[in-house]
């Protein structure tokens, strides 16, 4: 089954050749500028590609045909392709986002303002995750290895296919029912005056599915481990359980943990968007359903590109976290 | 790998097929007969729980329950068509990609790396936009958003396959690309694309109706489960019951595809229960001298399988003693049962079972056990922590049992890698496993064994997996130990021609039982008793020629 | 050291055609600074109803060349001829036929032995009930039974799926068989019965192989003529009864010192 989850999400991936940290980083930032430079194509095209006309939306319902070829005009959508691709990029390298014409702003001034929620929201997630999943996946995998404490199995099994199998949008309103409605321990909403308390229950709607899925992953891989040959080795050298667990089983059930990691985080970024909506969370997610429901597109197109590289950047960031953990990566080992 | 072809069923695979089976029927059946209730107005205008609106009505009169079924009666509808498109597109492409000459495949697995990379729901969103939305819309968008990942699941199975000796056979062999695909690339990833296909309906389901929550996916008066919560979201104070039944049935749909995935997974990978293993005492000590001694070893299986019957033996000191046989004859799990180092699932029970002064039938400690028996094994490139540098590995006895401290006890390693004719051992101590060969490695654990100075080493298959000149250097290794240190040394190997070179005394184990003892002359002259042994003798080849 | 001494290329008799030849061939992989030769302009000479052993250690590039004679490794220099001429790939893989090492990957485990063979002789439409006589025939040749056309590879022990494979190889009695360390991952009595079997169908159907092998003894017994390779380099070659009597090369000498056995000079 551990052939599958990694099969699915691809093993840590070995340089072909170089020795240092150098070359490493050099790689993974060419990977980064890879995946930054496709999102700005793929945003770019989204106006193009819209069916009908993005300046009879921008102008608004009752604009004159002079109005709207006024607004045409003005957002350059008279020009060929090409030149529009080439100042989009160039606005782009000066911070230049475009204009939002529903909330009349810069588009990078939006993204700014909203940027922090989203980052503050995902991040604290992602920390509640990988603090709580990792050392609880791992507890459950030593306990049942090799089929002891079936019951224990099953039951670790059952909870967390449930609570994984919750959407987050769902288990976010469970929440609010529970603890706003029922409860009234917490705020159902974003409220200016208590951002850190409300923060939780949004985190905490986020994080949930989460920590089952990855606590999954890090049980299987940890049974995985468990069989190497290594461990076998510590065994005979008679070392401790806990010597172990902390020199022989982490290090190399975080090495796994971290590449199908990777992709559940990133996923969980696209949560936040429904996440946010729930508790109308003013960050990118809920920025950027406001700005398709209203077809701003330059907004749209702004904080799409920032979320691309927001998910480039967590994926870079766990490909290094590896490249700590794992020296194979980093010394370009052949597979 | 279990028998291909049956499939398993088992607790999570019933579970799930029974709740995601059941509400779907429940879902087209109940939408069938109640479906105008769903879109009927009446006057009944937010009733509460009642015998004839079990989940009440709404501002408009309509009946709760039945909306909430018809609505996830176009969820799953739309979630199927969604999972359909998307594993038949992605799986084509996986699989083709390999099919592919070299440059247009590195290429196109660089694009699904890079594809992966962003966040499903974002792609949808993106493409929601583009081309609005509504049912069709709804359904292209999270296809496509869930292809990347099918595609490269289907990439990396297929790459996986491709490696196996029966497709190479069948590409050369002139079988076209089509037929390779489906003869021998998809049935052999049955298994994981059906989980694939139960996580992807999963997602689909979950990514449409958050899509519909937010207000980009079916737009009324169409609706589904996402769509009637974010209906009832606003009234959640005032009428939480609105809320229940698109949950109720969003959770059984969702949870009901996680089961049946889980289920899958769990009938193609089936884990034979094992407990822990035990070692216990059988009978009176016999009162055998010898530095090692093995006295009526027995070894069963958790099913009650004797694996080994009765097994006694004893190595003097620096006597090396062979055990030979083929697979399945019991020779590696004696070893073991020695080493105390007995696999799960299996239990051992032995009248006497000593080496050095150390009864290992008694509750060994640590620090005895270390002073009694070390093990080396075949070494398959994975027999050190690939997380830590040999240094820290090697002196791991030394610091941990003997309390020497770090300094001191990469003193006695290196000394000890010397001796085992490493020609830099500091360099050694400084590097990383993968970065050594096969040779060296062994070399290493040789030096890691015995530097606890054991009274008792077990080498399993030392040289199995080494090139013979590496593997004489080896044996070299350890005949001078023995010369050198008065070790006792228990020696397993399939291989006659080595156990003849290098042990005292050989035995031989068939089937569970050793079925002759010989000395290292009888073994050359070829004086042997057990037709079985002479079989092997009579089976090995031999050089004829001798320079 | 000149190299003409030592490299005694199996060389035809009269009357005999060559088979199979390898001429100058010469397989990198990687480029630049960080390629790796495989095989360094190594010639080797099959003679029709020979075979010939490539002997070698662990990166010795004796895989290498089976892989590079089929068209699965890259070829920078050399040339592969089949009866002296040089011919398409296409045509290569029909004529020349491999068995591989590992009997628990080269058969499919979702396709019945029937299925597998019947591939074998007809790779588009791979029909068992048209080919059966044939397949039956191949299955008596190989010592199994006939009721195995319709059971799957996991029914069976790992000499007997070597078996299927060497059925599988020479259904279409194909000009050159190699043989790719056919017996390394088998038991000792299982490695002599396909040993036995191996030399019962050389003498029956003249076979024309290239056997790879890292067990000098296992090579002796079966070949005719010896190549011996080393980090791609043909060091020696001949026929075997000579070679290793009085091996020339440094790396044979080695090779031989290493073989376990029977006492040679105390210590």
């Amino acid at each position: 089954m551990t052939d599958t989850t990694e099969l699915a999400h691809g093993r840590p991936r070995r340089p072909k050749s170089g020795s240092s940290w150098t070359g490493f980083a050099l790689r993974r930032f060419g990977g980064l500028v890879g995946t930054v430079l496709i999102a700005v194509v793929v945003t770019f095209v989204i106006v193009p590609l819209i069916p009908g006309d993005p300046a009879v939306s921008a102008a608004g319902p009752d604009a004159t045909v002079d109005q709207i070829n006024r607004v045409r005009a003005e957002l350059g959508l008279d020009r060929p392709l090409v030149d529009r691709f080439l100042d989009y990029v160039g606005g782009l390298l000066h911070g230049d986002l475009g204009h939002s014409f529903s909330l009349n702003a810069p588009v990078s001034e939006v993204v700014l303002r909203r940027l922090p929620f989203t980052a503050g929201l995902s991040f604290l997630a992602l920390l509640v995750v990988l603090a709580v999943a990792v050392p609880l996946g791992m507890a459950i995998g030593a306990a049942t290895r090799g089929g002891r404490r079936r019951r224990l199995d099953s039951t670790f099994n059952y909870v967390t296919a449930v609570v994984a199998a919750i959407p987050p949008y769902v288990m976010a309103t469970l929440l609010v029912l529970l603890f706003a409605v029922t409860l009234e321990l917490l705020p159902p909403a974003y409220t200016r005056s208590q951002p850190g308390l409300s923060l939780l229950l949004p985190a905490f709607a986020l994080s949930l599915p989460s920590i089952c899925l990855i606590a999954r992953v890090v049980r299987r891989e940890t049974a995985v481990v468990l069989e190497q040959d290594f461990v076998r080795t510590a065994r005979g050298w008679r070392l401790s359980g806990l010597r172990t667990a902390t020199r022989y089983v982490l290090p190399n059930v975080l090495t796994s943990t971290l590449t199908l990691s990777g992709i559940i985080l990133v996923a969980m970024l696209g949560g936040a968007i429904s996440v946010e909506t729930v508790f109308g969370w003013p960050g990118l997610g809920l920025g950027v359903v406001n700005a398709v429901a209203t077809k701003d597109y330059p907004l749209v197109q702004g904080i799409v590109l920032v979320l691309a590289v927001l998910s480039a950047l967590m994926t870079m960031a766990v490909d290094i976290l590896l490249g700590i953990v794992d020296p194979r990566v980093r010394g370009g080992q052949h597979g | 790998m279990a028998e291909p072809g049956r499939l398993r069923w088992n607790p999570a695979l019933v579970a799930g097929t029974v709740v995601l089976g059941g509400t779907a029927l429940t879902i087209f059946v109940a939408s069938f007969v109640m479906g105008d209730a769903a879109e009927r107005l009446s006057a009944d205008i937010a009733h509460p729980v009642s015998g004839e609106h079990w989940l009440g009505t709404d501002y408009f009169g309509r009946d709760q329950l039945a909306r909430a079924l018809v609505g996830a009666e176009a969820s799953l509808l739309m979630a199927l068509a969604a999972t359909a498109i998307s594993m038949v597109i992605g799986v084509a492409a996986g699989a083709a990609v390999w099919t592919a000459p070299r440059r247009l495949r590195e290429f196109s697995l660089r694009i699904v790396e890079i594809t992966v990379s962003y966040p499903e729901l974002l792609v949808a969103v993106v493409l929601a936009a583009i081309l609005g939305a509504g049912r069709w819309q709804l359904v292209v968008a999270v296809a496509v958003a869930n292809i990347p990942a099918t595609a490269r699941l289907t990439a990396n199975l297929s790459g996986a396959l491709y490696q196996r000796d029966f497709v190479t056979t069948a590409r050369l062999t002139g079988v076209p690309r089509r037929a390779v695909i489906s003869r021998h690339l998809l049935p052999n990833m049955a298994e994981p694309l059906l989980i694939q296909l139960a996580a992807t309906f999963s997602t689909g389901l979950v990514a449409m109706s958050a899509l519909s929550f937010v207000g980009l996916g079916v737009q009324t008066p169409d609706f589904d489960l996402g769509r009637l919560l974010a209906d009832a979201l606003p009234s959640i104070y005032s009428r939480p019951i609105e809320v229940v039944g698109p949950t109720l049935l969003i959770l059984l749909l969702s949870v009901g595809a996680m089961l049946v995935g889980d289920g899958l997974a769990a009938a193609a990978d089936p884990r034979v229960s094992r407990g822990k293993s035990t070692t216990r005492r059988s009978g009176r000590a016999s009162g055998a001298t010898g530095q090692a001694v093995v006295a009526d070893l027995e070894v069963v299986r958790t099913d009650g399988v004797p694996l080994v019957r009765g097994v006694s033996f004893e190595i003097g000191r620096g006597e090396i003693v062979g055990l030979v046989g083929e697979s399945g004859s019991g020779k590696s799990l004696t070893a073991l049962s020695l080493a105390r180092l007995l696999p799960d699932g299996l239990s051992a029970t032995a009248s006497d079972l000593r080496a050095g002064a150390v009864d290992l039938l008694g509750r060994p400690s640590r620090r005895e056990l270390v002073d009694a028996v070390a093990m080396i094994y075949q070494d398959p490139g994975t027999t050190f922590n690939p997380a830590l540098r040999m240094g820290a590995q090697l002196t791991e006895v030394l610091r941990v049992h003997k309390g020497l401290s770090k300094r001191a006890a990469r003193a006695v390693i290196v000394d000890l890698l010397a001796k085992v004719h490493i020609p830099d051992p500091e360099r050694l101590l400084a590097a990383h496993p993968y970065e050594l060969s096969g040779g060296m490695r062994q070399r290493a654990m040789i030096a890691a064994a015995l530097a606890a100075e054991p009274a008792l080493l077990v080498a399993d298959e030392p040289t199995t997996a080494l090139d013979t000149t590496v593997a004489a250097g080896i044996l070299r290794e350890l005949a001078r130990i023995r010369d050198e240190t008065g070790t006792s040394i228990l020696f397993i190997s399939h291989d006659l021609g080595v156990v003849e070179e290098l042990c005292d005394r050989v035995l031989v184990m068939k089937d569970g039982a050793i079925v002759e003892e010989l000395t290292q002359e009888a073994l050359r002259t070829g004086d042997v008793t057990s037709p079985y042994t002479r079989m092997l003798l009579d089976a090995v080849p031999r050089l004829a020629v001798r320079s | 050291m000149s190299q003409g001494d030592r490299e005694r290329l199996p060389g035809a008799c009269e009357g005999e055609s060559l088979a199979l030849s390898v001429e100058g061939l010469t397989v990198r992989f990687g480029r630049g600074a960080h390629a790796v030769t495989a095989l360094a302009d190594v010639s080797v000479t099959v003679p029709s109803g020979h075979t010939v052993g490539l002997v070698g250690e662990s990166g010795s590039g004796k895989s290498t060349l089976a892989k590079a004679i089929l068209g699965v490794a890259p070829v920078s220099a050399g040339r592969v001829l089949l009866d002296g001429a040089e011919e398409p790939q296409r045509t290569v893989n029909r004529r020349v036929r491999m068995i591989p090492q590992d009997p628990y990957s080269s058969l499919n485990p979702r396709r019945t032995i029937g299925q597998t063979l019947a591939e074998a002789l007809d790779p588009v439409r791979a029909k068992v009930n048209r080919h059966r006589e044939a397949i039956e025939a191949a299955l008596t040749e190989v010592a199994l039974p006939l009721d195995a056309v319709g059971r799957y590879p996991h029914e069976f022990s790992g000499g007997q799926r070597q078996r299927v494979a060497i059925a599988r190889a020479l259904i279409t009695r194909p000009s050159v068989v190699i043989a790719d360390e056919i017996t390394s991952a088998l038991d000792v009595s299982v490695q002599a019965e396909v040993l036995a079997l191996l030399a019962r169908l050389r003498h029956e159907l003249s076979l024309t192989m290239l056997f790879i092998s890292h067990n000098l003894a296992v090579v002796e017994q079966v070949s005719d003529e010896v190549v011996v390779l080393h980090h791609g380099h043909v060091v020696e070659s001949g026929p075997v009864g000579e070679v290793f009597a009085a091996p020339a090369a440094d790396h044979t000498r080695a090779l031989l010192a290493a073989v376990p056995g029977p006492a040679k000079e105390a210590r």
